[in-house]
C-alpha cells in the first residue's frame, strides 16, 4: 500500500488491550484520511447520540496519506471524536512532528476506546505498544509532562499529551503535541481526559511507501516554487507569522473588540505582528517539512515557548480590550501549559468581562483574583491559570462562553456558533465569512472555509467583503476544498499558494492514484456531507446554522464596517440550494447518493 | 490636501509607520505611492478609509490610506 501504512492501532483502555487492524483501503481512499476518514470511522463505530465524555465515545488520532511524506507541510494529524463543547463531530488539526512520527511507526490511525481505571499513557515504538501507568504525570503541565516522558523515552520520542485542563474535563481543553502544538478546538482534550489517557509517546523507524518517486519529486518542486513565490507563504508568514493579520483585520474594521461590541481596536499596533517581531520574537519554529515556517518562538520575562498566533493575540488582546502583548504572550504560555484552546479561552474571558461590565457577574465572584474588566491585562494571565486549574470562578470559565453566559440567563452575550467561540473576524463586515461561520460543521471556526483569503487578502482573487452576490458559492467551495486538504495530511496554509490540481498531483504521486483536482474537491464535499449527517444524527440541526444575535441585529458602531449587520437570512437559502440540500438545510437523499455518502 | 498613509510590515522599512503626505488636489493613490516610493508590485492590500481601493482612486483631503505588502493569514 502506498501513502497509507495499511494499519490501524486500536487501544481498549477499559480492558487495557491493544489490537492491530488492517486499514480498509477503499473506505480510507473514499474519505482520503485525517478528518474525512476519521469522521467515517466515527459514523460507523460511535452512536452520534453518545455522551461525549462517556467511555462510549472514541478518540481517534488520524493521519493523512501525505503525513510523513516528502510533501510541503506533510506532517499533520487530526484528533477526531464527538465534541463535548458543541455536540457535533470534532476534528482538530495539529502540526509539529507527532503525526509524521506516527506514520514512521507504521500506523495510519490510533483509536482509543473505553476508559482506563486510572491515569495511563501509551508508548509506541514501531509495532511495539505498551499501556503504562501515568499516575505520576497526572496534574502536571505540558512542559513537566514532556520533560518527564523524554527523561524515560529519550528526546527523539514525539509526545502528545493533555494538561490539567483536559484532566479536569474543561470543555476548552486541547490535545497538545511537541510541547506547544495544539489540536486546539472543540474540547478534544476533555475527551482524552475522560478516558484517563494522559499522553501518547511515539518513535518510528519506518518510511511511508511512495508509489512514484519521480512524479512526487516533480510535483514537490512545482508546489515548493508556488509556495516560495507566493507573497503570503513565501514572505509574509515566514517574516511575521500569522500575527501580521492584526493590523490588516483592524484596518478593515472587522477586528472584534470587547466581546464583539466594537470592530476596531484603537491599540491594535501595540499587539501587532510587527510589534511582536520587533520586541519578543526570538526565532521561527517550523513544523515537519514546512517551507513556510509561520510558527513563532517568543521570550518574555521568565517565559519562553511557541506562539502566540494571530487568533490568540486577538482573543486575549482586542476581544478583552487588552493592549499588553507581554501579558498576551503569558496567557498564551499558560494555555499551552494547561492545554487549553487559546481562541475559546480568550473569547470566554471576553464574555466574562461583558457579564461583569453589565453587572451580571459580581466582583465577589472573583474572590482574590483580579477583576475581569475590559483592558485589565493582569486578569487574562491569572484567570487563564485558574481556568486551567478549574479553581473558583475559573471552573465556570472552563466550560466556555456559552455555558457561562447561559448560567447568567444571557446566552445571547456568548459570541459562539453551536456553542464554540468565534475567532478573530467580525462577520458583519465580511459577508462570505459569516456564511461559513454559521454553517461550519464544528461550530464557530475560521478554518472550515477561510473566506478571509478572498474577502480580505485577495487570494486567489479579491472579492468585495461587503458584497453578497456569489458569497454562498465561494463559502461552499472553500469548505469542500478545506475538508479535502485537512484529510490529506497537509497544512491549510499551503492553499494560499496551491490549487486543487497541485494537491491531486501530490496525492497521486504518493498513493499511485489518478484523481483530478475536481475529484479532490468532490471528496471534500463528500466529507462535508458526512459530517453534516453525523451532526444531524447527534441532534444538531440546521436551526443551529446561525450567528449570535448581536451579529445579526446590532450594527457595527464605528469604523470602516460601521452600520453593517450580517444578513445571514439573505444568504443561507442560496447556500443550502448550492449544496443540494433541502430548504431546511438537510442533505437530500439524491445528493448523498450522488456523493456516495454511506 | 493632507493624506494619512499607514504603512505595514516590510513597507515600513525606511518610511515609518504613519506618513502625513501633502498632495495636490486631484491626486490619486498612485501619486501617494509614488511620493512614498512604493512600487505597485509591493502593494497587495490597499484600503482608503478601510475599504478596498485601486491605484487610480482619487483622494480627498483627510483620507486615510492603508497599504500592505503581500502578507499572511491565520
Amino acid at each position: 500500500m502506498f501513502g497509507y501504512n495499511g494499519k490501524i492501532l486500536r487501544v481498549d483502555l477499559t480492558k487495557r488491550t491493544v489490537k492491530v487492524e488492517a486499514l480498509d483501503e477503499a473506505k480510507a481512499k473514499k474519505y482520503i484520511g485525517g478528518r474525512g476518514f476519521g469522521t467515517k470511522m466515527m459514523m460507523d463505530e460511535v452512536d452520534p447520540g453518545v455522551d461525549a465524555l462517556s467511555p462510549a465515545n472514541k478518540l481517534m488520532i488520524v493521519t493523512g496519506p501525505l503525513t510523513g511524506t516528502a510533501t510541503p507541510t506533510g506532517g499533520r494529524y487530526m484528533a477526531v471524536t464527538k465534541s463535548p463543547l458543541t455536540g457535533t463531530i470534532a476534528s482538530s488539526n495539529s502540526g509539529g512532528y507527532f503525526g509524521a512520527e506516527l506514520k514512521f511507526a507504521g500506523w495510519d490511525a490510533v483509536i482509543f476506546e473505553g476508559k482506563a481505571s486510572g491515569p495511563v499513557y501509551i508508548n509506541i515504538i514501531d509495532d511495539k505498544v505498551e499501556i503504562l501507568d501515568a499516575g505520576k504525570l497526572w496534574g502536571k503541565v505540558l512542559s513537566e509532562t514532556t520533560d518527564a516522558l523524554e527523561a524515560v523515552h529519550g528526546d527523539k520520542a514525539r509526545i502528545l499529551a493533555i494538561g490539567p485542563a483536559g484532566e479536569r474535563l474543561s470543555l476548552l481543553a486541547a490535545i497538545m503535541n511537541d510541547r506547544w502544538r495544539a489540536a486546539g478546538r472543540s474540547g478534544v482534550g476533555a475527551v482524552m481526559g475522560s478516558k484517563n489517557l494522559k499522553a501518547v509517546v511515539v518513535k518510528g523507524s519506518g518510511k511511508v511507501a511512495v508509489a512514484d518517486e519521480a512524479a512526487l519529486k516533480e510535483a514537490f518542486a512545482l508546489c515548493m516554487k508556488k509556495i516560495k513565490e507566493n507573497g503570503v507563504t513565501g514572505t509574509g508568514l515566514p517574516t511575521y507569522g500569522t500575527a501580521v493579520l492584526v493590523n490588516i483585520i483592524n484596518e478593515n474594521g472587522v477586528f472584534p473588540t470587547n466581546n464583539f461590541q466594537e470592530a476596531v481596536f484603537a491599540k491594535a499596533e501595540d499587539i501587532s505582528g510587527e510589534t511582536l517581531a520587533e520586541k519578543y520574537l526570538k526565532k521561527k519554529d517550523p513544523c515537519f517539512r514546512c517551507p513556510i515556517a509561520c510558527g513563532r518562538y517568543c521570550e518574555v520575562d521568565d517565559i519562553k515557548g511557541g506562539g502566540p498566533e494571530y487568533e490568540t493575540i486577538w482573543a486575549f488582546g482586542a476581544d478583552c480590550g487588552v493592549s499588553s502583548l507581554k501579558d498576551i504572550i503569558k496567557a498564551n504560555h499558560w494555555c499551552n501549559e494547561y492545554g487549553i484552546d487559546t481562541i475559546s479561552a480568550g473569547a470566554t474571558l471576553a464574555a466574562a468581562m461583558e457579564l461583569y461590565q453589565k453587572g451580571l457577574v459580581k466582583k465577589e465572584e472573583f474572590g482574590d483574583g483580579p477583576e475581569l474588566k475590559f483592558g485589565n491585562a493582569a486578569s487574562i494571565v491569572e484567570w487563564t491559570k485558574r481556568m486551567g486549574m478549574g479553581t473558583g470562578f475559573g471552573a465556570k470559565l472552563a466550560k466556555g462562553s456559552y455555558r457561562l453566559c447561559d448560567s447568567y440567563g444571557v446566552p445571547e452575550l456568548s459570541m459562539t456558533v453551536k456553542k464554540q467561540e468565534l475567532p478573530a473576524y467580525d462577520p458583519r463586515g465580511i459577508m462570505g465569512h459569516g456564511v461559513q461561520y454559521a454553517t461550519s460543521n464544528r461550530g464557530g471556526c475560521h478554518v472550515r472555509g477561510y473566506m478571509i483569503s478572498p474577502e480580505i487578502l485577495g487570494l486567489p482573487e479579491k472579492l468585495d467583503r461587503l458584497e453578497l452576490a456569489g458569497k454562498p458559492q465561494w463559502a461552499k467551495i472553500f469548505q469542500d476544498f478545506t475538508a479535502a486538504i485537512d484529510s490529506v495530511g497537509l497544512c491549510l496554509f499551503t492553499s494560499f499558494a496551491m490549487g486543487a490540481d497541485d494537491y491531486a498531483a501530490l496525492y497521486n504521486a504518493v498513493c499511485g492514484t489518478k484523481i483530478t483536482g475536481a475529484e479532490f474537491i468532490t471528496s471534500g464535499e463528500r466529507i462535508w456531507n458526512l459530517e453534516k449527517q453525523y451532526n444531524l444524527a447527534a441532534g444538531i440541526g440546521p436551526d443551529q446554522d446561525t450567528l449570535p444575535p448581536r451579529l445579526l441585529k446590532e450594527p457595527v458602531p464605528a469604523g470602516p464596517s460601521k452600520g453593517h449587520v450580517h444578513p445571514l437570512d439573505k444568504l443561507l437559502p442560496e447556500y443550502y440550494s448550492l449544496r443540494g440540500w433541502d430548504a431546511k438545510g438537510v442533505p437530500t437523499k439524491a445528493k448523498l447518493a450522488e456523493l456516495g455518502v454511506d | 490636501m493632507r493624506i494619512e498613509a499607514r504603512l505595514f510590515a516590510t513597507l515600513r522599512t525606511g518610511r515609518g509607520k504613519v506618513v502625513e503626505a501633502e498632495l495636490a488636489e486631484g491626486a490619486t493613490v498612485q501619486d501617494l505611492a509614488d511620493a512614498l516610493a512604493i512600487p505597485p508590485a509591493e502593494i497587495a492590500i490597499l484600503l482608503v478609509g478601510g475599504r478596498d481601493a485601486r491605484l487610480d482612486r482619487p483622494l480627498s483631503d483627510g483620507d486615510v490610506v492603508s497599504i500592505f505588502p503581500p502578507v499572511g493569514g491565520g
